[in-house]
């Protein structure tokens, strides 16, 4: 286990020196400016508008970092051939990769704590003193961490085998495709046999359903999101994870490095 | 001074004036679509569902820009006057589809749905069916039994669904009283002067949006006079009661003491009587025109 | 030479103690260091990957403990691949090796072994003191152990003044020594360097000779890749040739010159007013100096006839190839089988 930390611990500090955390100077001055000028749209949506926008942010910005950063983890290694000499220590593939992911969703958490930060000071500027419902907007945060966890665990996957173009390609597709798994799950066409519609309805299935940690309209509206769901979709995460994480695995474990 | 130095200076005047040019020259291609957008509406993609697919997990942020849209579409064509609010309808129509909670798009769009040109787009049936989806999406908001009511009442002149609307939403606990007493008003007589004043007026004190509240306002300007004329007519009456004739001028009310000083419409003329002994609006004050664009 | 024996230990290590006095462990006649049997990698290539190429077939090899091996080999000859499989970053096709008697699947072999390989790139956004710090980690050692370390190995290939400038500003040399730390930094019992000469000047080179020695003198066994034949001769204990994948000789650098000896050489000196001996047709003179070369039956023959003409014998001495014209041969004989195949039609 040192081993992971060992990893993890490094990867994160790779993703700091890479100015990656930088993006958070970028969102701050997007919250400041929705700020200012979410009162010229209309009175009464301010919150909504600031909670929606930087929800938003805090997806798309955790998107692209964990998508681009996710492939690079094994990819920028394989290709800098920084790998060989860390492989050749006594550590074993798996560890690696765990190491890798773990670190990157560490960046990622402190990446969107700190936007969470940023959402509520601008949030505080439109509309002082904050109310209990604002809170929720931390769960909703919560939950796209875990979506962005998961992503990281895929776009690992598609960089053990195949080259980093197509990796982000398949990775933003298979977020893309999970979106629509419920709409899949519940397709209704007339030409559709009941075989095909039963297969679509087992795909909807086994993608990663990217809809459960999508609570932004709720949210945004000083809605709560029940207990419940906020446990399953942690323990849906976790399991997903970690199939993607064991497939990488091993995939990786027989890879022949060039 | 030295080659590298003179290039440099070259430069920086070459993208100096380069940004400058660029700077004019945006502000004339400005100009041009400008004139274009004017001429024609645009809204290229139509199918809220459509849109709603596209926007992934964003759903309420593009709701949010749709609801942009809606404002600055509405003040636009209200700014210049434009009576045609063609798009009002569809903008609204994809914002409570990709977000059913944001009220203010509900209660702004009612309003502006309904009322009759030049104030809204005059399509009372539409604001029906976005307070309906509204109130499907969002049953405890008893504000939009309001919204309904007033839609109703005022454009649709339907007063039995009127009565019902502010019935059921007096139901809530959080209504205010008025609403069931304004239910059963209306249930017994239909339209009245007194009626429609305090309805506006209750939007009036209670709206945030400062596009209702000003129409709001012109509405009451409006509702004022037909109440004004309304009780000098009855103390006209009072004084041929009286005296067995009709005064002619508006003085003679005020010197028999029912009036205490010369009654003045909201924006300070004078009201006059007219043929037969009426009440009128002065000539000269502007509400004549407003009154009468009402009427068409 | 004393011999003795290690009561315990399943594998009965043979200790071996030197002219010195000083004990070397495992003087490996049980247990070579690395043991290489049949190894062989296949490459898939081409349209749809349907062929397949043979970088190593059938390597048999072993290095004994506390040897100097070196291998070598022209470029693509499967050097790198044999490395690169030992330390398990391809994997065989067939065959089998073992590391200190463990089998190379084993990944806590990797302990005792310490690998750099060729053309090193490490994390361009650490120091060398971190980057030495993180391999440190994998290898279990303490806090205060990894910075005592660390220092003792920046201090030895030469990095203590850049220890706190980030890899992207190195030299290509420098990336070599710090790839030469990490290898050393635990202490191994094995040191795999591929190609550990390439990208250093005369100096540098010098230094990883250097520490090759030591590492040989501390009873590590060194197995390194490289073309520099010359650095083989005066560093290596055996060398191992490869040409096309395959083996081509094995042995002590004198060994595998000594295979193949060109005849003998006599220097020599006449007397202006003796005869002549027969033999002056075949020889070369520069000066007063007589050479000439003939096969070894012949030796005894041409001194006979030199006593006879009273000429001053001045060195006799044996023609041994430099190792570059073995391993020249070699690759011919290599071209010259592969074209025959081609040519064939097989």
């Amino acid at each position: 286990m040192m081993n992971v930390w060992a990893v993890a611990t490094n990867a994160f500090r790779e993703a700091v020196r890479d100015r990656v955390l930088y993006n958070l100077v970028f969102f701050a001055l997007l919250m400041m400016g929705a700020a200012i000028l979410v009162g010229q749209i209309s009175i009464g949506v301010e919150d909504t508008v600031i909670i929606s926008l930087g929800l938003s942010a805090i997806s798309i910005i955790g998107l692209f970092i964990a998508v681009f950063i996710g492939v690079g983890l094994v990819s920028k290694e394989m290709d800098k051939r920084t790998l060989y000499a860390l492989l050749a220590k006594p550590v074993e593939r798996w560890q690696f990769l765990l190491g890798k992911f773990c670190g990157l969703v560490m960046t990622l958490a402190v990446n969107t704590a700190a936007m969470a930060l940023g959402l509520y000071l601008a949030l505080w500027t439109v509309k002082h003193p904050l109310e209990k419902s604002d809170a929720y907007v931390l769960v909703a945060v919560y939950l796209i961490l875990l979506k962005l966890a998961l992503i990281v665990a895929l776009a690992m996957l598609f960089s053990c085998f195949t080259t980093s173009f197509l990796a982000i390609l398949f990775t933003a597709g298979i977020y893309v495709a999970g979106l629509f798994a419920e709409d899949l799950r519940t397709i209704q066409a007339v030409d559709l046999s009941p075989t095909t519609m039963k297969m679509l309805r087992g795909i909807s299935y086994l993608l990663p359903n990217f809809e459960n940690f999508s609570v932004m309209g709720a949210v945004a509206h000083g809605r709560g999101v029940p207990g419940g769901l906020v446990g399953q979709a942690t323990l849906y995460a976790l399991v997903y994870a970690t199939i993607v994480l064991a497939a990488a695995a091993m995939v990786f474990s027989r890879r022949n490095l060039k | 001074m030295n080659r590298r130095a003179i290039a440099g200076v070259l430069l920086g005047v070459m993208i100096t004036v380069g940004l400058a040019g660029v700077w004019q020259l945006q502000k004339k291609i400005d100009a041009q679509k400008q004139a274009l957008r004017m001429e024609r509406d645009e809204l290229t993609l139509r199918s809220p569902k459509l849109i709603q697919k596209m926007s992934l997990e964003y759903t309420p942020l593009v709701a949010a820009l749709y609801w942009t849209r809606v404002v600055q579409y509405y003040g636009e064509k209200h700014r210049f006057g434009h009576r045609n609010l063609e798009l009002l309808w569809p903008l609204l129509d994809i914002t409570t589809t990709l977000d059913p909670h944001l009220m203010v798009a509900y209660r702004f769009g009612s309003t502006f749905l309904s009322d009759a040109p030049p104030r809204g787009a005059g399509e009372p049936e539409k604001g029906v069916k976005l307070l309906e989806r509204g109130l499907r999406a969002n049953p405890e908001q008893w504000r939009l039994y309001q919204d309904l009511g007033n839609v109703y009442y005022f454009d649709e002149k339907n007063y039995p669904k009127a009565a019902a609307a502010f019935e059921e939403g007096s139901k809530n606990p959080k209504a205010p009283i008025w609403m069931k007493a304004m239910a059963a008003k209306i249930a017994a007589e239909g339209e009245s002067t007194e009626t429609s004043y305090f309805l506006w007026r209750d939007i009036y004190q209670t709206t945030k949006d400062p596009l209702v509240k000003k129409n709001a306002e012109s509405h009451l300007r409006l509702l004022k006079v037909d109440l004004d004329l309304k009780e000098i007519n009855r103390l006209a009456d009072e004084y041929e009661k009286r005296n067995g004739r009709r005064a002619a001028k508006m003085a003679e009310l005020v010197q028999a003491g029912l009036l205490k000083e010369m009654p003045v419409d909201a924006d300070g003329f004078p009201y006059v009587l007219g043929e037969g002994g009426k009440a009128e609006l002065n000539l000269r004050s502007p509400l004549l025109e407003e009154k009468l664009m009402e009427n068409k | 030479m004393l011999w003795g024996r290690v009561a315990a230990g399943a594998q009965g290590n043979a200790w071996r103690v030197d002219v010195g006095g000083r004990v070397l462990k495992n003087a490996g006649m049980s247990t070579p260091a690395i043991e290489i049997e049949k190894l062989s990698k296949e490459y898939p290539y081409g349209f749809l990957n349907l062929k397949t190429k043979k970088s190593l077939e059938d390597l048999t090899m072993r290095v004994d403990t506390g040897d100097v091996f070196g291998f070598l080999g022209p470029n693509g000859a499967g050097k790198s691949t044999t490395i690169k499989l030992l330390m398990r970053l391809i994997f065989p096709t067939s065959g089998t090796a073992r590391i200190l008697g463990k089998s190379i699947e084993d990944v806590s072999m990797h302990q005792q072994v310490g690998y750099l390989p060729e053309q090193p790139y490490f994390y361009d956004y650490l120091t060398a003191a971190e980057v030495l710090d993180y391999f440190a980690r994998f290898h279990g050692l303490t806090e205060n152990d990894r910075k005592a370390r660390m220092e003792k190995m920046l201090k030895k290939v030469g990095l203590e003044t850049a220890k706190k400038i980030q890899l992207r500003k190195y030299s290509k040399g420098m990336l070599q020594r710090v790839g030469l730390a990490q290898a050393i930094l635990h202490d191994p019992e094995v040191v795999v360097l591929d190609e550990p000469m390439s990208g250093l000047d005369p100096l540098g080179r010098r230094e990883v000779r250097d520490i090759i020695l030591e590492l040989k003198k501390d009873g590590r066994t060194v197995l390194f890749s490289t073309h520099v034949l010359s650095d083989a001769e005066m560093l290596c204990d055996r060398v191992g040739v490869i040409v096309g994948g395959k083996l081509r000789g094995v042995g002590a650098p004198g060994e595998l010159v000594g295979i193949q000896s060109h005849g003998m050489e006599i220097l020599f000196e006449l007397r202006t007013e003796g005869n002549k001996p027969p033999l002056l047709s075949r020889a070369t003179r520069t000066g007063e100096r007589y050479r000439v070369q003939l096969p070894e039956a012949e030796l005894y023959g041409a001194l006979d006839e030199l006593k006879a003409a009273e000429a001053r014998i001045l060195n006799v001495a044996q023609l041994k190839p430099t190792l570059e014209e073995v391993f020249m041969d070699l690759v011919e004989a290599d071209r010259a089988q592969a074209s025959a195949v081609d040519v064939s039609g097989k």
